[in-house]
Formats: C-alpha cells, sequence, structure tokens
C-alpha cells in the first residue's frame, strides 16, 4: 500500500557546461511511495518554479525503460539501487521516510554536462557511426528466410540488441569505460550470419571510436553489468576482445 | 472535395501503375536536391536513411538527444506482414481487408492495400540489417497473433520489437550520417514551416541547449513527427510527444484530417494518483494469453483468487466468442469501461478489470510466460509492486495512439506542395482504429518503401531551390514570430506551472472526449478549452531565458499548441455524428452498444482548414469510395 514520506534531496546544480556546480539540498515533502523517482522530481520542480527557483533539468522522455534517456547517479549508483532498472522505473517505496538522497549526474569525460544532472552523450551515436550497422540500403534485402539463424545465436544477440543507450555503464566505471555499450552493440551484430562480413572493419573501428573520444579502459571491475539497467553480461566485452584480438592478428 | 491522387486501374496494379508512371531524378541530379525530414522515429529515421542511399542531401532533425531514442521505440508488441509463414491461410488481400474493417471503413482503401502489399519487404529489410526477431528452434522467425485478425501475422522481438526496428533504422542512418549524406540536428525542434508561394520551402527550428533559433531551405519538407495523445496530458506518449509541427506546419495551411479518431489501448496499468506523469502499456500480446475478467457480481470486494470461477464474467470471450480476448483495441477498451461503468470494476479506484495469465501459466508452464512477456511482467511489477505470476494483472485504456493527422494524397503529400507527412502523422491508414502490430508496419512502409518512390516524383517536376532563398522574407517573418511566441512566453510570470494547464486540458478532453463522447459534452469541452487558453497566456509561469537550456520554455510551446489544437479535436468529434472505430458517440450505438456508423451521411474524410486561432475552422472532404470492400458492419463475434 501507498504512503507518504519525506525526504531531504541534495542535487547537483550546473547552469552549463563551463559554470562550476554545486549540490543544493531541497526538501521534497510528502512523496506518494507509488511515485516513481522523475515523478518525486516533477513534483519538486513544480515547487521550485512555484517560489521562482529555475527547476532542476533532467533528461527522460518514454518513462517506462525502454528509450534510454534519463539516468542520474542516486546516492552513488547510476539510476539507483534496484537491480535491471532506469532511474524513471525506480519507484519511491525503495526510500525510507526521512531519507537524503544525493542526485549527481552522470559524470565521465566523454559525457560533458549541459545542465544540472543532463548530459552530452553524442559520443555514443558517433560510436555507432563508426560501424554499429549492417551497410544493406533499403530495397537490396533477400526473403527474411533466406538466413536462418540459430535459435541460441539468435537469444545471444538479442540479449545484447536490448541496450538502450543510457550510459549508466560508463556512468557507474571507475574508469568511466563505455566497454559495454561496445560490446553489446558489436556483440549483437557480430554474432549474426547479417553482420559477419563486416566484422573486422566494425570491431576495430568501433572501438578505435570509442578511443578516441575519451572513453577509460575496462579493468574488469564489472560495475557495468551491476548498473546496467538491462542487466547485459559483460561476456560481451570477453567476446568484443576476443573478435578484436584475432581481427588485429590477421590484419 | 480534395483529391486524393489515388493511381487508376485494379487495386493490386495501384502501386505498380504509379511507380512506373513516376518521374524519376537521375543519379547525378539527386545530390542536388535537399530533403528536411523532422522527427527520426520508425518512419523518419528510415525514409532520412533511404532517401540518403539513393544520393539526397539530408537533414535530419530530432528533439532527442539522440535520433535512437524517438517514441517508437516503445512499441513492444510486433509488426505486421503478410509472409503467410504459419501457413495459416495469410494473404496480402487478408492483412489488407483486416486492416480496413479493423479502421472501420474509415481509411483510403488504395493506401491500405498498398501498405499490406509492402508489407513483406519491411520484414525482409530489417532481418537483412541484423534486426533480432524472435526465432524457432529450426532457424526461422516465429509469429504470434494480435487483435482484429485470426492468423498469426505479427513478427516480434521479445517484447522490444519497437526498440529492434528502430534501432535498425537509427543504425542506418548512422551509416549515412558517417557518410556525410545525412546531417543530425539533434536536441533540435521545429517550431515552423516556411512557405513561399503556396509551396513549402523550409522550417525554423530552435537549439534547445543554445536557444538559437535556425532557418533551414531544403526541396521538400518531410514530417515524422508522430501523433497527439499527449493533448490528453496522461498516455502512454513519452513526455516529449506534442503536436507542436504537424499544427504549426497546420497554421501554415497544411490540412488536419480526422482529429477525432483517438485510439485508447485497452491494456495499460491504471491511473494510481494526481502526481501521476504518464501510462504505461502492456502489449496487447498479452491478450494472446491472458484473459480478461471482473466479478459478476457488482461491487464485489473479494481478491481474485478467493473468487470463484463460475463468478467470474470473461465479457470479451462471451459477447466475441470468434475473437475471444482479441477483440480490436476500440472494442476491448469500451467494453472494459462499459463493466467498470457498471461497478465490476476492480482495484482501489474500481478503475481497472483483470488480465489473468494463471490458465496459460498452467497450460505452457511459467517458464514459456515468462520467455514471451518478461519484460513486461517485470516492468508490471516495478510500477505496481505485484506478481502476475501469482496474481492476475489490473489494466485500464488509456490513450495510446492517434490516427487523425495532416491529411496526404496518395503519394503522402499534404495539400501544401513540398510538404509530405509519414507515419503517425499523417492520417492515411487506419481509419477510425489502428489494429495491433500496425504501427510499426506503417511507419516503416511509409519511410523505407513509399516516400523514397513518391517524393523523387514530386522533386522530378521541380527544379533545385536557389540557395539563397533561405533569405526570403518568408523566413525572415517565421523566424520573428517564433521569437515574439518565445518571448511571451517568457514574459507572462504568472503563477501556475506549464503541467498545471496541461493536466487540466488533458482531464477535460478524457471526460468529455475520451472513450465515450457526446453532444452536450463536447460543447461544454468546447466551451472551456477557450478559456484555460485565455488564462494558459495570462497566467502562466515559465521561469528562465531562451538562451538556455530550459525544458519549461519547450513544454511551455507544446502546451500552448495543445491548448489550440484541442479544440479542433472536439469540433471534429462534435461534427462527426455517428461512431466508427475510437471515435463513439453516445447517441449512435446499436442495440447491442456497438459502434454504429453512418455511412450514408460520414463515409468521408474530414480534412479541417486553419482559419485563425478560436475561429471555426474550414471543413473540406474527402469521399472515401470503396472499390474493393463492401461496407459492414463489424462483427467481431
Amino acid at each position: 500500500m501507498s504512503k507518504k514520506i519525506n525526504l531531504t534531496l541534495k542535487v547537483w546544480r550546473q547552469k552549463n557546461c563551463k559554470a562550476k556546480g554545486r549540490l543544493e539540498t531541497y526538501k521534497a515533502l510528502d512523496i506518494d511511495t507509488d511515485m516513481s523517482f522523475l515523478e518525486m522530481l516533477d513534483v519538486v520542480n513544480e515547487g521550485l518554479t512555484k517560489e521562482g527557483i529555475d527547476p532542476i533539468t533532467f533528461d527522460h522522455d518514454c518513462r517506462e525503460g525502454i528509450c534510454g534517456t534519463c539516468g542520474a547517479v542516486v546516492n552513488g549508483q547510476a539510476h539507483g539501487s534496484l537491480k535491471g532498472t532506469t532511474l524513471c522505473q525506480l519507484h519511491m517505496r525503495h526510500f525510507k521516510d526521512g531519507q537524503t538522497i544525493v542526485i549527481e549526474p552522470f559524470r565521465a569525460k566523454a559525457f560533458p554536462i549541459i545542465k544540472d544532472l543532463s548530459v552530452d552523450r553524442s559520443a555514443f551515436d558517433r560510436i555507432i557511426q563508426a560501424g554499429g550497422y549492417v551497410s544493406i540500403k533499403t530495397g537490396q534485402a533477400p526473403d527474411a528466410h533466406a538466413i536462418p539463424v540459430a535459435k541460441d545465436k539468435a537469444e545471444w544477440a538479442m540479449d545484447a540488441a536490448q541496450c538502450i543507450g543510457c550510459g549508466a555503464c560508463v556512468a557507474a566505471c571507475p574508469n568511466a569505460s563505455a566497454m559495454l555499450f561496445v560490446a553489446a552493440k558489436i556483440d549483437h551484430l557480430n554474432t549474426l550470419p547479417q553482420g559477419s562480413p563486416e566484422l573486422k572493419s566494425r570491431t576495430l573501428n568501433m572501438v578505435k571510436q570509442m578511443d578516441e573520444e575519451g572513453f577509460g579502459n575496462c579493468s574488469n571491475e564489472y560495475e557495468c553489468e551491476a548498473a546496467c539497467p538491462k542487466e547485459i553480461s559483460v561476456q560481451h566485452i570477453a567476446k568484443m576482445n576476443r573478435s578484436h584480438r584475432k581481427t588485429n592478428f590477421s590484419k | 472535395m480534395l483529391d486524393s491522387k489515388i493511381p487508376s486501374g485494379p487495386l493490386e496494379n495501384k502501386w505498380t501503375n504509379f511507380k512506373f508512371n513516376a518521374k524519376l531524378v537521375n543519379p547525378a541530379n539527386k545530390r542536388k536536391y535537399k530533403i528536411l525530414v523532422v522527427g527520426t522515429g520508425l518512419a523518419g529515421a528510415s525514409a532520412g536513411a533511404s532517401l540518403a542511399e539513393m544520393g539526397y542531401q539530408v537533414e535530419s532533425f530530432c528533439f532527442q538527444d539522440s535520433p535512437r531514442r524517438a517514441h517508437s521505440i516503445a512499441a513492444q508488441g510486433g509488426i505486421n506482414a503478410a509472409k503467410n509463414y504459419p501457413n495459416d491461410g495469410d494473404s496480402v488481400k487478408r492483412l489488407f481487408y483486416d486492416t480496413i474493417k479493423g479502421g472501420d471503413f474509415r481509411s483510403r482503401e488504395a493506401n491500405v492495400y498498398r501498405l499490406a502489399q509492402v508489407s513483406n519487404c519491411i520484414i525482409d529489410q530489417c532481418v537483412a540489417q541484423g534486426v533480432p526477431f524472435a526465432r524457432e528452434y529450426s532457424g526461422y522467425l516465429d509469429n504470434r497473433s494480435f487483435g482484429g485478425a485470426q492468423v498469426s501475422r505479427t513478427f516480434y522481438a521479445r517484447g522490444q520489437t519497437g526498440q529492434q526496428l528502430l534501432l535498425g533504422a537509427y543504425q542506418a542512418l548512422m551509416k549515412e550520417a558517417a557518410k556525410g549524406t545525412v546531417k543530425l540536428h539533434p536536441r533540435t525542434e521545429m517550431l515552423d514551416l516556411v512557405v513561399i508561394d503556396g509551396v513549402a520551402r523550409g522550417i525554423v527550428v530552435r537549439n534547445l541547449i543554445t536557444g538559437e533559433l535556425e532557418s533551414h531551405l531544403g526541396d521538400a519538407v518531410v514530417l515524422a513527427t508522430g501523433g497527439y495523445g499527449n493533448v490528453f496530458y496522461l498516455s502512454t506518449n513519452a513526455k516529449g510527444c506534442n503536436v507542436t509541427a504537424t499544427w504549426r506546419a497546420h497554421k501554415k495551411g497544411a490540412f488536419f484530417s480526422n482529429p477525432c479518431y483517438t485510439q485508447i489501448h485497452p491494456t495499460c496499468i491504471p491511473v494510481h494518483g494526481d502526481y501521476q506523469s504518464k501510462l504505461t502499456l502492456m502489449s496487447e500480446s498479452l491478450r494472446n494469453d491472458g484473459r480478461v475478467w471482473v466479478p459478476k457480481t457488482s461491487g464485489d470486494k473479494r481478491l481474485p483468487y478467493e473468487i470463484p470461477e463460475t463468478e467470474r464474467d470473461y465479457f470479451l470471450e462471451r459477447k466475441y466468442p470468434a475473437f475471444g480476448n482479441l477483440v480490436p483495441r476500440d472494442i476491448a477498451s469500451r467494453n472494459a469501461k462499459e463493466q467498470c461503468d457498471a461497478g465490476h470494476g476492480v482495484g482501489s479506484t474500481g478503475q481497472a478489470v483483470y488480465l489473468d495469465l494463471s490458465d496459460a501459466i498452467k497450460r505452457v508452464g511459467a517458464n514459456v510466460i515468462k520467455e514471451r512477456y518478461g519484460n513486461l511482467i517485470d516492468m508490471y511489477q516495478k510500477i505496481v509492486d505485484d506478481d502476475p505470476y501469482k496474481t492476475p494483472m489490473m489494466i485500464y485504456p488509456a490513450v495510446h495512439y492517434t490516427m487523425g493527422g495532416l491529411w496526404v494524397d496518395y503519394t503522402l503529400m499534404s495539400n501544401l506542395p513540398g510538404l509530405f507527412v509519414i507515419g503517425e502523422a499523417n492520417f492515411s491508414d487506419h481509419g477510425a482504429n489502428r489494429l495491433g502490430a500496425s504501427a510499426l508496419m506503417q511507419g516503416l512502409a511509409d519511410g523505407y518503401f513509399v516516400l523514397p518512390y513518391t517524393i523523387g516524383d514530386y522533386l522530378g517536376r521541380n527544379k533545385p531551390a536557389e540557395a539563397q532563398l533561405v533569405e526570403h522574407a518568408e523566413f525572415k517573418k517565421s523566424q520573428s514570430d517564433v521569437k515574439n511566441h518565445i518571448n511571451k512566453l517568457l514574459s507572462i510570470k504568472g503563477k501556475r506551472t506549464v503541467d498545471d494547464f496541461h493536466r487540466q486540458l488533458g482531464k477535460l478532453l478524457w471526460n468529455k472526449c475520451g472513450m465515450a463522447r457526446n453532444e452536450a459534452g463536447l460543447k461544454e469541452a468546447l466551451k472551456q478549452i477557450p478559456q484555460i487558453r485565455e488564462e494558459f497566456w495570462s497566467n502562466v509561469n515559465v521561469l528562465g531565458s531562451n538562451e538556455d537550456y530550459n525544458q519549461a520554455l519547450e513544454r511551455a510551446g507544446r502546451v500552448a499548441d495543445f491548448l489550440e489544437f484541442g479544440e479542433l479535436l472536439v469540433t471534429d468529434a462534435l461534427h462527426r455524428g455517428e461512431s466508427c472505430g475510437g471515435h463513439f458517440r453516445e447517441e449512435y450505438q446499436t442495440p447491442e452498444g456497438e459502434a454504429l456508423r453512418r455511412d450514408d451521411l460520414f463515409s468521408y474524410v474530414a480534412a479541417w482548414q486553419f482559419n485563425g486561432v478560436g475561429q471555426s475552422p474550414v471543413l473540406h472532404k474527402e469521399e472515401l469510395k470503396f472499390e474493393e470492400v463492401h461496407l459492414a458492419q463489424r462483427s467481431y463475434k
């Protein structure tokens, strides 16, 4: 059953990418525990607006855990403490009355802060541009049944393809590495027969772009997998590394 | 009467005839044409990628931070195609007929036939892109059933088909962006259409981070900006979905068609509080295995497992034995409302019915159910804090999709030359009700396989625009109008927030123009909307400046448009004195309470022309001629 709780928020406020940021303290009163975390922020923002204080900027869109737009570090954890959950699907019943919640943006050199909790994740788009596709043009496709795919491979590819591109893996990693994101994208396509002709160039180019964007390296902390709202496995990283090494040797 | 430019010849040859007679642009000339594509959902991304592959210069705009985040991503259940892989009697003609019938005979026959014809190419295309559709152990593709059909023609990728299809289209778009044939403009919102001498010539956009206004000149403008469901405030749409691009094009002369055809989806998680910001859909695919029921006795407050089988009413199975739980959405929604209105509703508010998976779990096991619907069930658990493997889910209808949109002819061009409208933003293919798994089909059909041909026919008849046209007075006027509109919103400094007005408008529309509508209610809404709008323009509070990432300002602009558009929606609903599909007028129903169409009076598309804010719009009509199908009272019994 829902009840009402009162919370103290410490929220990262930063006017733009050049300004200096700081944590500001706000009260969140009479919060229904059936609310989602973002609905709680909506309520706080309505209150701030009425007081003439600039509302907290945070990116969000679908609010059903699939678009990958939302995300913040809540009490030190990307998307909060609930496993396999985006911030928009985290509900206030997981917080206690009187609790203090620290809310910060996803931090990484490759994700510059735009304002408050909003960050620039366009590096992910550029990584996809480096090879995250099958180079088929509209109209060239054979009949869908011309390419059978073994069920286990199709399921494995689908496990990787679930990635919503939110960037929590980067925020959770002590090195701000994007290996889980890049591996999921590479492995989805490399696993399927449709993606295999471009396997080598895809693997090399996407990894190269990832490095150029300023993401860190992987040191097997597995924080990415723990933070991933789609629970994507680090095994995809191992598979990416294997492809990358094989490709490098065969160059 | 509007000319829909349907090609001559028998229905099955129309598209072939069109393609043969269409003007072509030779490969060397294609690069001289620039096409502006607004929106990057299934329709916009697939169109942008395909046009760029053909050699056109494409500029792609979206308000999201990446094209991959457009709301097509949230589609769960699947995409239809007439592949007949299950060998259950499907064909192009059957998909065509189901879609026409599902739309309650209010869609354009030739468009729907074309949609069914290209449906198979979409599956081929997506598979080749690496979309990981569900497969059987043989390695071949699996299908499931959806509402309004008696064959299994729906392809799916777990419960996230929309995401996988969108990523396919987005990746194709990124492939072209890497080559430089597509220029991306994320976090950019279209705020005006520029029309010069009656021809769409470009757009004015705002950079959402810096507030800077830019003018873009194009040889064609393609709007793929989705539907207007958020006019109701609470809907299954993403928070950012809006009517702004299509509404501002409408204000520049594009006709808006059938806005009263709104789809209320039967299986959503019920409303639970005033703070609620959106409603969450539970895919229709659950109705494959879930049985919908309410207690037979009104006001029965027992827990679901305390109610014995004999005291449950499986009302869809009882009333529609042929289709059972898989009746079309409009019918399932209305029946749920009817049960709740009669006191059979369940849950704390009484505004819910059960969707029960327990028989299916007994039949195939919890593991199979988890494989089919795992992510949906997880989502339900997170939101409601209840376990659907143990207790039935509670569902209630919610605004989901809008069949109405800007009027387009057979070539998907609006009445303004040079302005094309694709996907949910146009009106043409779903009539008064869309069947499940048909939105993805239409978005991708328009973007991959229809627009690339039809736009060539238009461009082939027109020379590329001179670059200095961007200095034309109309571009300057548009920019200054947009600037003034923004400044006005910022200068009011009233007492109420933007969301507060949006909620008020949404509630009014849901109550007076939602699942059931009547003359008195609609007239009341028409009285109240201008009052809310007036108060908005004198009492809204938008803090901050234009030269900043200002989310309240973005929302204010969109709500201002909803406050104008809402009036058109109600006007259309009032004028259509019949019930059809998602538009149910209480005055017009059969003795059994089903929608009663009045074909002699309303077998036409209503296309409204803007005539000033608060002024009555001008009605134009496109007569719907049916050459192939025989108009009948829909029956799913």
